[in-house]
């Protein structure tokens, strides 16, 4: 330390060798807090939603009873995860009325303001594998082996399969996404190593290797959420400075090209059905490239 | 022929190798989940479902593990499993032994159940069947050492009907009456009161699983008094006397 600081030209190495902070710009142009809105507000939703299943055990309000898997909201309506519903159908079972219309409120939802909303802004994993993405560029740590981006689609199919073959709600057995926010409410006993290990599998082996490339619950909110009505947009498409900040924040960074480039004459809509509607692209862009639109607004302004 | 070199032979090498790769390597995870899963499903022998549950294969088959029916038992009877339990992970059960069902008559944890795990079918709550109650050691209960203990049957929700006293002697004291605690399955719910209430340090008493804890007779075995009583009368008519024949040709004094 003394060397470097003694040495005459402090070279600039050292700080080439930190990675880039994504959204530096952003902030410089628009302050902190609007080049983090989007991302404040969903880690509001994902807390209160959180809290709204706590309240009750912890303070004896009972707004929502239950978990992800299947909820009752003010002793009336119910929500249930399409996924644990196919699961059971898979395996040769019809679930009761309440189960089923839960399903299907919670896919119709989905299908209108995005599947993978869930991811972003509802699933409590989503907090985790966040941090572990900051924590990975942070840390600089490019180690490890991405699994192919096909293979949450195949798990998914994988998931149903065994199911069949089993006659029993397999995914449940290992899901860390309900083993979390069930454990939260309930206990979570060894299923803390299962969801440690997805934050270790995502920070060493994998840069967004759960959420982005296995889930097989995500997989199936991107298919329900694949025409859905709300999006974003790179309207001002053509003001991008390809600072790339987009890319370094985004947990699909290949939803991104097609819209921001024009691929093939494409629209400003991002249309891929894995994009989350997280809305970090259009807080780190300092010349305001993004922002939510309709699926139907197809409009890209210069 | 298209050469080996050609840039799309090449695009076509990576996606399919690509393809291979997710495809093969979602088939090991989910053949890796699918096995957990048949492995995880053993039920231990002292975890009990709540009422109105499916046969375990079925209720693993059908319960999304929401904890509805958790959180609607006043009695906070029922817990979710958590991984380490070694009841399958995020599905409701309850030890007898700490705390046991209070039989609810409106069993408010069948209602809460929105995936047919548990049997809305279920409306009377003395036909449960969450289980049965096994005497399963005859060397400690106090009542076979020829105590009145009675705990378990003073206890029993359905006394007098799942659990009797039946009276035996004493081959002991060769004076007194043993008062055995005996179990009727078409009328146990279960529930587990009496592995509860049982005053020793281990309960003599316990409940299993029905498929634990039962028998079943061969399906073409009839009991003869049975069928006679169903009868009204023997069916294979009434005992021919046989006459007693004595070798008459022997000499008196072998008479």
């Amino acid at each position: 330390m003394t060397a470097m600081a003694a040495a005459p030209n402090p070279a600039p190495a050292p700080a080439r060798r930190m990675p880039p902070v994504p959204g530096r710009s952003a902030i410089a142009a628009r302050g902190w807090h609007a080049a983090h809105k989007w991302l404040l507000a969903r880690r509001v939703v994902q807390m209160a939603t959180l809290l709204l299943f706590l309240a009750g055990p912890w303070f004896g309000i009972w707004i929502v009873k239950g978990n992800l898997s299947s909820s009752l909201a003010l002793g009336v309506l119910p929500l249930t995860d399409p996924l644990l519903v196919l699961q059971s159908l898979a395996a040769g079972h019809l679930p009761y009325r309440d189960a089923l219309i839960g399903a299907a409120i919670v896919a119709l939802f989905y299908a209108l303001v995005g599947g993978r909303v869930f991811c972003s802004w509802v699933c409590p994993v989503n907090v985790l594998t966040d941090a572990a993405a900051w924590l990975r560029r942070r840390l600089g740590i490019k180690s490890g082996r991405t699994p192919p981006e096909a293979l949450r689609w195949w798990l998914l199919a994988g998931v149903l399969a065994a199911s069949a073959a089993t006659g029993s709600i397999a995914w449940e057995f290992v899901n860390p996404v309900s083993m979390l926010h069930r454990g939260v409410i309930f206990g979570i006993g060894a299923g803390l190593a299962i969801v440690a290990a997805v934050f270790v599998f995502d920070l060493l082996v994998a840069s967004r290797g759960w959420c982005g490339h296995v889930c097989p619950m995500g997989a199936l909110y991107a298919l329900v959420g694949a025409r859905s009505v709300l999006r974003v947009s790179a309207v001002r498409r053509a003001k991008c400075d390809d600072c790339m900040d987009c890319f370094t924040v985004c947990p699909e960074p290949q939803v991104i090209r097609p819209a921001l480039k024009s691929v093939g004459g494409a629209g400003p809509l991002i249309q891929a059905p894995a994009c989350t509607n997280c809305g970090r692209c259009i807080d780190v862009c300092s010349v305001d490239v993004f922002r939510f639109a309709t699926r139907f607004d197809q409009r890209s302004e210069s | 022929m298209a050469s080996p070199n050609r840039p799309e032979s090449s695009s076509r090498r990576r996606f399919l190798n690509n393809v291979a790769g997710a495809a093969g390597g979602a088939a090991m995870l989910s053949l890796g989940v699918g096995l957990y899963a048949k492995q995880a499903s053993a039920l231990p022998a002292l975890a009990l479902r709540p009422p109105g549950a499916l046969g375990e294969a079925d209720f693993l088959g059908t319960c999304i593990r929401c904890g509805l029916c958790v959180r609607d038992c006043p009695y906070d009877t029922l817990s979710l499993a958590q991984l380490g339990d070694h009841v399958a992970t995020g599905s409701p059960y309850f030890t007898a032994r700490q705390v046991p069902c209070e039989m609810c008559e409106n069993i408010p944890c069948v209602r809460a159940c929105p995936s047919g795990a548990l049997d809305r079918g279920l409306t009377d709550i003395g036909k449960a069947k969450m289980g049965l109650a096994v005497l399963v050691d005859q060397e400690t209960c106090l009542n076979f050492l020829g105590l009145r203990c009675d705990v378990c049957y003073r206890v029993c929700p359905v006394i007098d009907k799942a659990i009797t006293l039946e009276r035996r002697h004493n081959p002991r004291s060769d004076r007194h009456a043993l008062l055995i605690p005996t179990v009727h399955s078409d009328a146990c719910t279960g529930c587990g009161k009496c592995e509860k209430s049982c005053v020793l340090p281990e309960a003599a008493i316990k409940v299993f699983p029905f498929a634990i804890a039962k028998g079943q007779a061969a399906a073409h075995y009839r009991k003869g008094w049975e069928e006679k009583d169903k009868a009204g009368g023997s069916l294979i008519g009434d005992q021919i006397q046989m006459p007693t024949r004595r070798p008459d040709a022997l000499p008196e004094a072998v008479k």
